[in-house]
């Protein structure tokens, strides 16, 4: 009888056992929570356990624009975003902060938690991706944070004309499908470096793999002089640091400036899971390592084919 | 249809690239389009001639011109003056587009004067001329976006679209003249006799 027992609460209690661990070990399948045609694109939001993903196509795995953890809103969760950081060691305290290309909107609530007091424009052509971002990803507007609905080529020469000027700007407009061309010409950056005040800084996120790159680089390096790159051990992004010509970074010693601001950093930037230590690390400036042919032609306005560039 | 495309190029830079860029361009080309099927059609029932056909294309090749000359302060001029930029790249377009689209749209009923002998078959000419512009219109595209914007600056396949059209024109007048002369010595050898 005893041994009866033993024998089922045995089988019980392993049965039950595999139970958990099949349903834990299911893969979370994802749920399609909100899905939109804007002007522009398909635009998808998908829920995969904890985390939600903003979705411009459906089927390739390359379209995520942005994704965050419900239960962890303020932590960063893509890796080149991180990388978008490591401007704060080079100008830690930006005032003005312009954002090109709005995603979920997660920079923008980063942002404005590490810095409250500076003032954020998040500028995005398509007006639904603004509002999927206020109701799906905790994007928040006051009186510091804007975001406008326009082309970003066209905010930037009107700002030109208002005689604005930003301390940080942030390029993030191409995603993996598509490429806006005349967000990526000589012409572009050189109106974006007249939006630059004297320390301000450009930080972009760009590619890494594909004929572009060459092109991308040397087009970068023809408005802005050398530039810094940062990468992450995937190499699957880079992000591309560049400065105004007069910031001070050109004449020191970039780790010097670097040293001071890690310290200052290295803490509240760890509560958004960014280890600015690796950061630094994975910092490098196209002064000692161009890594592109010498004769690649830039993209103008006249010549830009980015997207043909592209593709592999 | 070429030029049609590197105008979402050209206009870019200064009036972005959203949905209404397109529609402007769009709108611009088929009102100048209409209107030049209206007035090609009108200028036909006058001593129509392959001369003059061809001085058609000429003017056309030359009014593309300023797309590649003064694109540049029109743009600006058009954006420091609009702040609306779907008015403003409604308004780019026409100063850039309309004159040499109009010009271009003059040809398509030109033709058919021009091919049609009897009334009976012009119905197949006009269809042939269609099929003939419409495919043109097709391949102009393909080439363009495909291979011309990798392999050229926009100035310069503008400037080759121009060439092309003012050599067409030249051929046109230069066959005119050499048929009527021909025409006419064989009248001439035709008196001798």
């Amino acid at each position: 009888m005893f041994s009866h027992n033993t024998f089922n609460f045995t089988l019980i209690t392993t049965l039950g056992f595999l139970l958990l661990i099949s349903l834990l070990s299911q893969p979370v399948s994802a749920k399609v929570v909100h899905k939109e045609r804007s002007l522009y694109r398909n635009i998808l939001i998908e829920d995969k356990g904890d985390l939600r993903c903003l979705k411009f196509n459906v089927k390739s795995s390359k379209t995520q624009q942005s994704c965050f953890l419900k239960s962890q809103p303020e932590r960063l969760y893509f890796n080149y975003t991180k990388l978008l950081l490591s401007s704060l060691l080079i100008n830690p305290n930006p005032e003005k902060i312009l954002i090109i290309g709005l995603g979920g909107g997660t920079m923008s609530n980063t942002l404005h938690q590490l810095l409250p007091d500076s003032q954020i424009d998040n500028i995005e052509i398509d007006n639904s991706v603004i509002k999927v971002a206020r109701e799906y990803f905790k994007f928040f507007e006051n009186d510091h944070i804007k975001a406008i609905s326009q082309d970003g080529r066209v905010f930037v020469k009107r700002a030109l004309l208002k005689k604005q000027q930003y301390d940080w700007i942030i390029l993030d407009a191409f995603n993996g499908d598509y490429i806006p061309e005349h967000l990526m010409t000589k012409e572009f950056l050189e109106e974006i470096k007249n939006l630059l005040t004297p320390q301000g800084v450009l930080t972009a996120n760009t590619f890494s793999v594909s004929k572009l790159y060459d092109y991308e680089s040397a087009t970068y390096k023809d408005v802005f002089g050398d530039f810094y790159q940062v990468r992450n051990l995937k190499n699957s992004n880079r992000v591309i640091l560049a400065m105004n010509p007069q910031h001070n970074v050109h004449n020191a010693d970039i780790s010097a400036i670097t040293k001071a601001n890690v310290k200052a950093l290295e803490k509240p930037l760890k509560q958004f899971g960014v280890d600015i230590q690796l950061l630094v690390e994975s910092m490098s400036s196209t002064k000692n390592a161009e890594d592109w042919p010498r004769n690649t032609p830039v993209l103008t306005d006249q010549f830009a084919p980015a997207n043909l560039l592209n593709m592999k | 249809m070429g030029i049609e495309l590197l105008a979402g190029r050209i206009l870019a830079p200064f009036f972005g690239s959203s949905v209404h860029i397109w529609g402007s361009i769009i709108t611009v080309f088929m009102l100048s389009l209409s209107l030049g099927y209206l007035l090609g059609g009108k200028l036909s029932t006058k001593s129509a001639s392959l001369t003059r056909y061809g001085f058609i294309f000429i003017l056309a090749s030359i009014t593309i011109l300023p797309v590649v000359t003064s694109s540049q302060w029109l743009m600006e001029a058009i954006f420091l003056t609009i702040e609306d930029s779907r008015y403003g790249s409604l308004l780019a377009s026409t100063v850039l587009f309309f004159i040499p689209t109009v010009i271009l749209g003059m040809l398509s009923p030109y033709s058919v004067r021009l091919l049609v002998t009897n009334s009976n078959e012009s119905g197949q000419v006009a269809g042939k001329l269609y099929f003939v512009s419409t495919l043109g219109s097709a391949l102009g595209t393909i080439i363009t976006s495909f291979y011309f914007v990798m392999w050229f600056e926009i100035n310069t396949i503008i400037v080759s679209f121009s060439l092309i059209l003012g050599s067409l024109g030249l051929l046109a007048v230069v066959v005119d003249k050499i048929s009527l002369n021909s025409l006419s010595t064989a009248t001439k050898s035709t008196c001798d006799v």
